[in-house]
């Protein structure tokens, strides 16, 4: 490079502060404003760290989660150093060669290959340090575990199955999972992309038709947490959320037994009445295990839907009203969901709801 | 055929009128058509912009009622595609249009007539794009349309086809453009104007045209093989009950998106790249580290596209090589920044609208290269991705540097395009409105995104701790909104009753400062002989520019003075046939929707076109 500097850059510096310091304090409306944006864009930051918020990121539970939050903020704060420093030598400029004269000429500076050399390695330098961890992360997470339970994930438009094939569970949009077991995910899709994500457990992982990807999950502490899907997967996608309730192993032992259960034939002639309904206009969709001819598996499974916390894919709380107002017109709640309208009436639908509510 | 054609070329002969709308249809002087770009994708600016408003007024509250799911999905669709094919892209266009020649002292660009054809394909391709509206419903996939979403069994209405074969089309428009103008900067500079002292927005501008002429057939590859798995063949290309594979779709796409990238910030760092160095009357620092950094950039983007799939289950292997290279583009990034604030240093800043539009570029471009670094590692990217803190990450790259550098290149170029000054006090009260609010809007959008709201979504419920920056962030969009308000203000007042600019408003460094303003038909009346660097500073100072001479002797070659007015100078007529040609192969991909009997008659009209382009006399 030929052009060198006519007049070193640092020499500059040395006079500009020199002269910069007899300044008035008048200072420049884009200094002022930076500044504002520097410690505002930091104090947003630290603020967002509540931790009660149900899909916050950076109060992570689940070990991975906790993994991924510890490198996040390694790469922060490397990226707020940067911040900080480019943004404050920035202003520094702006108020500190700001034009006073028109007639003002400066020296016409047209490179300088040592600076040049410097600001090529300062980043490598930084880069270097963040590409490290990150790597050594990457094949933290991917390593082989000991796992002691697996759970199958299929993603339909727009609901969760989840199976368990050593304990012969099936159930839909709610996850139970003991405390402290590594548990290994297998991730497929029925349709079309979803990504599964329970933020405070871990980072999430796409669900792509005609492929299995897996995941890794360990929680420490009981607890309920929300988790939805992340990749646009058609008009429902914002609805397409479930739960991951995490249980101490007695707990979960006995939630198992439950589900294992087949449904018993209704004793009270009003459940009958359900049954049969249910019988009659689910079951070509619906698998209700124990319930002749509910084998259906377009939609979620009913088994023990009265047991959960939610309905339509954590759409709705699992009141008496929510499931009534869902079965006397899915649309309404949920545009678009591939559950019609079945057109009970008002009368049929006081029958379906307590039925449906028994499954515990 | 021959005789036919022959003869209707003889009926439509050359448009000669230098008035009226007409004129401007036919026109093929590359400034009228860098001004017609402008506009067009103004207007584009502003549906993309409504629609923007559309979706944050939706997400204002919790459980917001304002459209329906598929409206919403429809409408972040045709935001993103708007505001990516039809606003940034076209808007580079009409600065690339506008300036290049006169930045490189040519009377033209090299195919006046296939210049023309670009722009009508854009404007038919636009058109194109946003009937969707009317005829059934606007794509709803996304700007990404990821397979299988988008094939029949799940999305059969029309509007992915309108996206698609729009796209295609738009892609024809770029083509012709980038060869026009790599031909253009590569064989028409002025004598002396050596590539190593070309303008810096003229070496981005040549960067970004070969990174579209590899970029573009891609997509095109891509988007062809998604209407054949559409259409009535059923081809399986992406669909994995057959075989197929949609990730296949995700490989081929950001192979293509991610140049896309810097097809879209490679010219605002051009445009900012000529107005620092103006005011702050210093040459650009380190001007060959800068150019091989844009070249660098333009490389590189072909080895980091795979960091958009990070969660797709590549492997770990994959994930870090992707991270790595990811990382190390910030290496060139970071040349150019610290260049730029070299340029700075030392310097005597005004602080123009134009010149307060770059320095916001460099601040905000920081954040957004910054959080970019975040999410170029893989395992915190499994949060971030698909989350608002990608789309906060975005839109400080796009509309932080993109859109900020536009309106600097805005305020910059009106002048010579016009000869009115805009207006300053509206344009301070515009970049203050406009920089307030895009940190507002996009701002909050990282916090949103690390506690966990994904993209994407139409409604959330309350609860989520979501409230509070979605309403700030809704605010935020409405005092953008006002800020290009006054910006159109600002241009309908100056264009009445603006200041004279003159032909140097701003002591400029560049070729286009030397001709008056607006620039004659024929630009320059004697071609300038280039002495180095910042030609026009050298006519004007000296080689060893500023250290003692003050506008030494007026430029010996300022156009029109005392060279017989460039009557002499023979300048291409204008035609109607690129427009023509432009209908016919727009007519072609809508048949696809319409029925191929319309395919069949836009291809006639369009080999029509073409013939009749070729036979057409050189003047009459």
């Amino acid at each position: 490079m030929r052009n060198l500097a006519q007049s070193s850059l640092p020499a500059r510096a040395a006079t500009g502060l020199a002269k910069g310091a007899t300044l008035s304090s008048r200072r420049s409306a884009a200094a002022s404003f930076l500044s504002l944006v520097l410690v505002g864009v930091l104090a947003l930051f630290i603020t967002s760290c509540s931790g009660k918020d149900p899909q916050d990121t950076l109060s992570s539970v689940g070990e991975v989660a906790k993994k991924q939050q510890e490198l996040f903020w390694i790469i922060f704060a490397w990226a707020a150093l940067v911040f900080v420093l480019v943004q404050g030598l920035l202003l520094f400029i702006l108020f500190r060669f700001r034009r006073r004269s028109e007639n003002e000429m400066p020296a016409q500076t047209h490179g300088n290959t040592r600076l040049e050399i410097a600001w090529t390695l300062a980043p490598v330098v930084i880069l270097v340090s963040v590409a490290i961890p990150t790597v050594a992360s990457i094949f933290d997470l991917a390593k082989e575990h000991d796992v002691s339970m697996q759970v199958k994930v299929i993603g339909h438009q727009w609901w969760w199955e989840f199976q368990y094939p050593g304990l012969g569970v099936v159930t839909a949009n709610e996850l139970h999972l003991p405390v402290g077991e590594v548990v290994a995910f297998d991730l497929q899709s029925a349709d079309v992309i979803h990504s599964f994500w329970v933020p405070k457990l871990a980072g999430k992982q796409d669900v792509v038709p005609g492929r299995s990807n897996p995941l890794t999950i360990k929680v420490d502490e009981p607890g309920t947490f929300l988790g939805q899907c992340a990749e646009l997967c058609g008009i429902q996608h914002a609805q397409m959320k479930f739960r991951v309730v995490v249980q101490e192993k007695a707990q979960f032992d006995q939630w198992v037994k439950d589900q294992r259960t087949p449904v018993q034939p209704p004793g009270d002639p009003a459940m009958v009445k359900g049954s049969l309904i249910v019988q009659q206009k689910c079951s070509a969709c619906h698998t209700i295990q124990g319930l002749a001819g509910a084998v259906g598996k377009v939609g979620p499974t009913l088994t023990h839907i009265g047991g959960r916390g939610t309905i339509a894919a954590g759409v709705l709380n699992n009141t008496p009203e929510n499931l009534a107002r869902w079965i006397r017109d899915p649309q309404e709640v949920k545009r678009g969901a591939l559950m019609p309208n079945l057109g009970l009436t008002e009368d049929e639908i006081q029958a379906v709801v307590p039925y449906l509510l028994s499954l515990k | 055929m021959a005789t036919i054609t022959g003869s209707m070329v003889g009926v439509l002969r050359r448009p000669t009128s230098h008035y009226g709308v007409w004129s401007w249809m036919t026109t093929v002087d590359h400034k009228r058509i860098g001004v017609l770009y402008g506009v067009t994708s103004f207007i584009f600016f502003l549906i993309g912009g409504v629609e923007a408003l559309v979706l944050r007024l939706q997400l204002a509250f919790p459980d917001g009622k304002v459209v329906d799911p598929e409206v919403f999905n429809q409408l972040f669709t045709m935001h993103a595609t708007t505001m990516v094919f039809l606003v940034i892209m076209p808007l580079s266009a009409a600065f690339f249009n506008f300036l290049i020649p006169l930045q490189i002292g040519a009377r033209d660009v090299a195919f006046p007539r296939l210049n023309a054809f670009s722009y009508w394909v854009f404007v038919a391709g636009g058109v194109f794009i946003n009937s969707s509206f009317l005829f059934g419903g606007a794509p709803n996939a996304g700007w990404f349309g990821y397979a299988n979403l988008t094939s029949r069994a799940f999305n059969a209405g029309s509007g992915v086809d309108f996206w698609a074969l729009g796209l295609l089309g738009l892609g024809t428009a770029s083509l012709a453009a980038s060869f026009n103008f790599i031909v253009t900067i590569l064989n028409m500079r002025a004598p002396g104007m050596t590539m190593m002292r070309m303008p810096l927005f003229t070496w981005m501008t040549l960067v970004v045209a070969f990174l579209l002429i590899f970029a573009m057939p891609i997509i095109a590859v891509a988007l062809i093989q998604l209407e054949l798995d559409r259409s009535p063949l059923a081809t399986n290309f992406f669909n994995p009950a057959n075989g197929g594979d949609p990730i296949l779709w995700q490989h081929l796409f950001w192979l293509f998106g991610h140049p896309e990238v810097y097809i879209l910030i490679l010219p605002a760092m051009g445009i900012v790249s000529e107005v620092l160095p103006t005011f702050a009357r210093k040459p650009l620092f380190g001007y060959p580290a800068v150019v091989f950094a844009g070249v660098f950039i333009g490389f590189m983007g072909w080895g980091v596209w795979a960091h958009h799939m990070f969660t797709v289950g590549l492997g770990p292997v994959a994930n870090s090589v992707f991270a790595v290279t990811t990382m190390f583009i910030a290496v060139p990034t970071g040349i150019k920044i610290f260049n730029w604030i070299a340029t700075l240093w030392g310097g005597s800043l005004k602080f123009t609208t134009a010149m307060l539009f770059s320095i916001g570029f460099i601040s905000m471009f920081i954040i957004g290269g910054l959080s970019g670094l975040t999410h170029a590692s893989p395992p915190t990217d499994y949060q971030q991705q698909d989350t608002y803190y990608i789309v906060a990450h975005f839109h400080y790259v796009l509309f932080g540097g993109s859109i900020l550098a536009l309106f600097s290149g805005f305020y910059f170029w009106w002048p010579k395009g016009t000869g009115k000054l805009l207006d300053e006090g509206l344009g301070k009260l515009n970049f203050w409105l406009m920089i307030i609010g895009m940190n507002l809007t996009f701002g909050p959008m990282h916090i949103l995104g690390l506690n966990g709201m994904p993209r994407r979504i139409y409604t959330y419920p309350s609860g989520m701790g979501w409230e509070f920056w979605n309403l700030i962030e809704t605010a935020g969009s409405l005092v953008i909104a006002l800020s290009v308000l006054v910006f159109i203000i600002n241009v309908v007042r100056t264009s009445r009753n603006g200041k004279e600019a003159g032909p140097d408003p701003w002591d400029g460094r560049t070729l286009e400062w030397s001709i008056p303003s607006p620039p004659p038909e024929y630009n320059f009346a004697t071609v300038p002989v280039v002495q180095g660097r910042d030609a026009f500073w050298i006519e004007k100072y000296g080689l060893h520019g500023g250290e003692g001479a003050h506008h030494a002797a007026p430029p010996s070659h300022t156009a029109g003075s005392g060279n017989g007015d460039g009557h002499a100078i023979h300048m291409p007529q204008g035609s109607y046939l690129p427009m023509v040609t432009a209908f016919g192969q727009t007519l072609m991909l809508a048949g696809v929707i319409f029925g191929y009997w319309l395919s069949g008659v836009g291809l006639v009209i369009m080999l029509g076109g073409v013939y009749a382009w070729c036979s057409e006399p050189v003047s009459d």
